[in-house]
């Protein structure tokens, strides 16, 4: 007992340093620049005292939880050494929690608001729902087929940044036939679609992964999949809406 | 009683955001891999903290430091609108470039995802990479970013110049960086911009871009994001490169006191 108390103590420590920078920003700006003084301290310090508890049950179910399972996950797959099977889970995974993705809906409405005021689709509610909902279909199937490629890279050992600057070309080269105002939104998107407990399971399986196949280096070629899922969300909207 | 009703909307969406993954694990687990996992009790409890404790820390962020870094944000954005009706003069907005770089490092140093590939990758590397090095790297290049970010929606000037630009960077970086540092720093793009740093950013492009004469919010208002994801990969590749150069200076010239 005395064990778990030591350890969740040492966590909300941790959290306390994590945010501090964060209250001393907003106080600095509040006081300092603005001159204002604080609304509602009572409502704010109830909520700092939540973000830390959050963050320190967060950081405690990650190490005891997530990571195992990513592991554990990616051991069995090993194990099994079946390659559709693997290919289809890493598919589902990256399409199941992007399709869902409240930032995505966010991102997918706006931009069909965008596209509308530019005058390339028709403005009615009914034209702008049916492109915001493909572009949702769209970039939840390019992270699930990210996550796949990412996978094969894994197994196969290829080198990362060879695929990631053709990425970037291929950004580029869409870039120069798209118009501006879906610009912002594609480059915008590769931030939003990979969430907070995306993260660490895909890491964790990543890393799990490349531990549990012979020839493969967990830091060489484990990490990586979380930067394909962020690159093909720009490049399927870019294309998307070329072709839409 | 506010704070109670707000609590259990943020688990009730959590929830939901965790659904689609539950499901895919369940699906495989029972259909596929039909094996049991190891320590199931702990993974489970672990995967429920995870859950409450990303609802309580989300509540907490809504209740506490959005409201007040949206308002601030909408007022720096406000306090510096240009005098004459076209003329929008880059250096009025010195502020505004300042409490950006510092909400963007501190929200950045905040973020859970972040957090999580940085003490994977201080086990993965065997304690080579430092978690807390990588996290104040990945900091640094999101403050550049945002900065920089909110310098391009003043000035007006198109955002795929800089991002394409910053892709040359990475392209000269990667060149020079050692492999092992590739996936990683790759990696550190996507993760940064996420629970914390959205929001709080997004509220800033908006601020700024509806409150410059001649700036449209919906086309540029975006991009923020787009910076605080590709900063990252020069910051992260650069402090490797400094690391390995720091590493070679000390192998050469022995301490001299020998």
């Amino acid at each position: 007992m005395t064990v778990i108390l030591k350890s969740l103590f040492r966590r909300i420590v941790n959290a306390v340093r994590d945010l501090a920078p964060i209250v001393i920003v907003i106080a600095v700006f509040q006081i300092v620049v603005l001159q204002q003084p604080f609304p509602n301290l009572g409502d704010t310090l109830v909520g700092l005292v939540c973000v830390v508890l959050g963050l320190a049950l967060f950081i405690h179910g990650l190490e005891s939880g997530l990571f195992p399972l990513g592991e554990a996950i990616a051991q069995a797959f090993a194990k099994k050494s079946s390659l559709i099977a693997l290919l289809s889970f890493a598919f589902c995974l990256g399409f199941g929690t992007t399709v869902a993705e409240p930032a995505l809906i966010a991102i997918a409405a706006e931009a069909a608001e965008v596209v509308a005021l530019a005058g390339h689709i028709g403005n009615e509610a009914s034209v702008r729902d049916s492109y915001a909902l493909n572009l949702r279909l769209v970039v939840a199937v390019s992270v699930g087929t990210a996550v796949v490629i990412g996978v094969v890279r894994i197994l196969k050992g290829w080198p990362i940044h060879v695929m990631i600057i053709s990425g970037y070309l291929i950004v580029t080269a869409l870039t120069f036939f798209s118009p501006p105002e879906i610009i912002g939104i594609a480059y915008d998107s590769g931030g939003v679609t990979t969430s907070t407990i995306t993260v660490p399971l895909l890491t964790a399986l990543g890393v799990g992964l490349a531990t549990s196949i012979k020839g493969r280096n967990p830091m060489l070629d484990g990490f990586g999949l979380i930067a394909f899922a962020c690159l093909a969300p720009i490049i399927f909207i870019l294309a998307y809406n070329m072709i839409a | 009683m506010r704070f109670l009703l707000d609590l259990a909307t943020s688990f009730g969406s959590t929830l939901r955001d965790v659904a689609p993954i539950v499901l895919v694990l369940v699906v495989f687990q029972a259909l596929v891999l039909r094996q049991k996992l190891p320590r199931l009790k702990q993974i489970v409890t672990g995967f429920a903290l995870v859950v409450v404790g990303l609802s309580l820390f989300l509540v907490g962020l809504n209740d506490a430091l959005f409201p007040i870094g949206e308002t601030m944000a909408a007022q720096l954005t406000a306090s510096n609108v240009a005098t004459t009706e076209n003329e929008v003069v880059w250096t009025d907005y010195i502020v505004v470039y300042a409490f950006a770089a510092a909400i963007g490092f501190a929200t950045t140093i905040a973020e859970p995802p972040l957090i999580a590939v940085a003490l994977k990758a201080q086990s993965a590397s065997g304690g080579a990479i430092s978690a807390w090095a990588l996290r104040l790297s990945v900091a640094v290049g999101v403050a550049f970013g945002v900065s920089l970010g909110c310098f391009r929606i003043v000035t007006g000037t198109p955002l795929q110049w800089y991002i394409i630009a910053c892709y040359a960077i990475v392209l000269i970086l990667t060149l020079f960086a050692s492999r092992k540092i590739m996936p990683l720093a790759y990696d550190s793009g996507g993760v940064t911009t996420s629970t914390v740093t959205v929001p709080v950013v997004a509220a800033l492009g908006l601020g700024l871009a509806s409150n410059i004469p001649g700036r449209s919010p919906l086309v540029d208002g975006f991009g923020l994001i787009a910076f605080a994801s590709v900063f990252p990969i020069m910051s992260v590749l650069s402090y490797s490169l400094i690391n390995a150069k720091l590493a070679r200076l000390k192998t050469i010239r022995p301490p001299k006191e020998l």
